[in-house]
């Protein structure tokens, strides 16, 4: 049986590209391992929060850090199941340098039965001083449709069959 | 025309001139309307805000990026500021999907001191009564006697 994270490994592009928001902001894969993800976000001109600065909007940091967050959750679990964010912390350590990309690291440090809990860091030039640190809880088998990633795998013929759990997940 | 009359459409062009200096609420194509001094930000649905097409709901990133931008609006028209508020911390609290509709958020500031505002955001859909996300939040302010 292939675990989540094996595909997301082989297939990175495709589940990023499968989040229209995802691919509209440009997103990339850097790595992903076992519940570990590195995500990062390209400088773009439209993305720019305060024309004053021309740094990256807080926002785009935000969707990153949910996003990074979100994959580091799928790449911990056994089998496919569809989560979803009950909060998002975040604290916004200092600007983003002007014209710089900006890179989310996420550890899904602890997974439950029903709950995922994640610590992560967005960051333009070095992990060790972080534009922002989050922290963040996910819900598992959040509702009863399939995820991006499942999808995918599904019609590309990776999938393995569905955990027994989602079948009585929550409408 | 009245002052006050006066006084609306100037508080109306600043909140425009507001948005439309911000490229990514440009990108996102987030609205607002006032009444009185009292904001509802508007973000029509758009296929590029979805998150996960297979339900489809729209990306928690981008309700979280909403409401911190209403946060940051309704700071910059009741506040008199020179330059925008920062995000010291935002805590968002996801309450239901978003689903591929339009998204309505009101902030309410509940202190700005000389230095830092603490910001609560809700979001909602069909009715405010069930919000889809709420935001807690504190700015740095940049006031006018601090620049």
């Amino acid at each position: 049986m292939t675990r989540p994270v094996d595909m997301m490994r082989q297939l990175a592009p495709q589940v990023l590209m499968a989040s229209p928001h995802a691919a509209a902001i440009g997103m990339e894969v850097v790595s992903i391992d076992p519940a570990e993800a590195v995500l990062k976000v390209g400088f773009r001109p439209d993305l720019v929060g305060d024309p004053d600065t021309g740094v990256i909007a807080g926002g785009v940091v935000t969707a990153l850090l949910d996003h990074t967050c979100g994959q580091s959750v799928m790449s911990a679990l056994d089998s496919y199941q569809p989560i979803a964010t009950l909060d998002l912390r975040i604290d916004y350590m200092r600007p983003a340098g002007p014209g710089l990309a900006i890179f989310c690291h996420a550890h899904c440090y602890k997974v439950t039965r029903s709950v995922a809990f994640v610590r992560a860091q967005a960051y333009d030039l070095d992990r060790e001083d972080p534009v922002a640190t989050a922290q963040a809880a996910f819900m598992l088998n959040a509702n009863s449709a399939m995820s991006p990633a499942e999808t995918i795998a599904r019609a590309l013929g990776h999938a393995s069959p569905a955990s027994p759990s989602s079948a009585e997940a929550k409408a | 025309m009245s002052d006050t009359g006066d006084a609306a459409l100037d508080l109306d062009a600043r909140l425009a001139e507001i948005l439309q200096r911000i490229p990514y609420a440009r990108f996102l194509g987030v609205r607002a309307e006032l009444a009185g001094d009292e904001m509802t930000a508007v973000l029509p649905f758009s296929q590029h805000l979805i998150g996960n097409p297979t339900l489809p709901a729209i990306h928690g990133g981008v309700i979280g990026a909403f409401m911190e931008m209403t946060a940051v609006a309704q700071l910059s028209l009741s506040q008199g500021l020179v330059r925008q508020p920062r995000t010291i911390d935002v805590t968002v609290e996801y309450l239901r999907s978003g689903r591929p509709r339009t998204v309505f958020a009101r902030a309410m500031i509940k202190r700005a001191g000389r230095r830092i505002a603490n910001v609560h955001v809700e979001a909602w859909q069909e009715t405010r009564a069930a919000p889809i996300a709420a935001l807690h939040g504190h700015f740095l302010l940049g006031s006018r006697d601090e620049v």
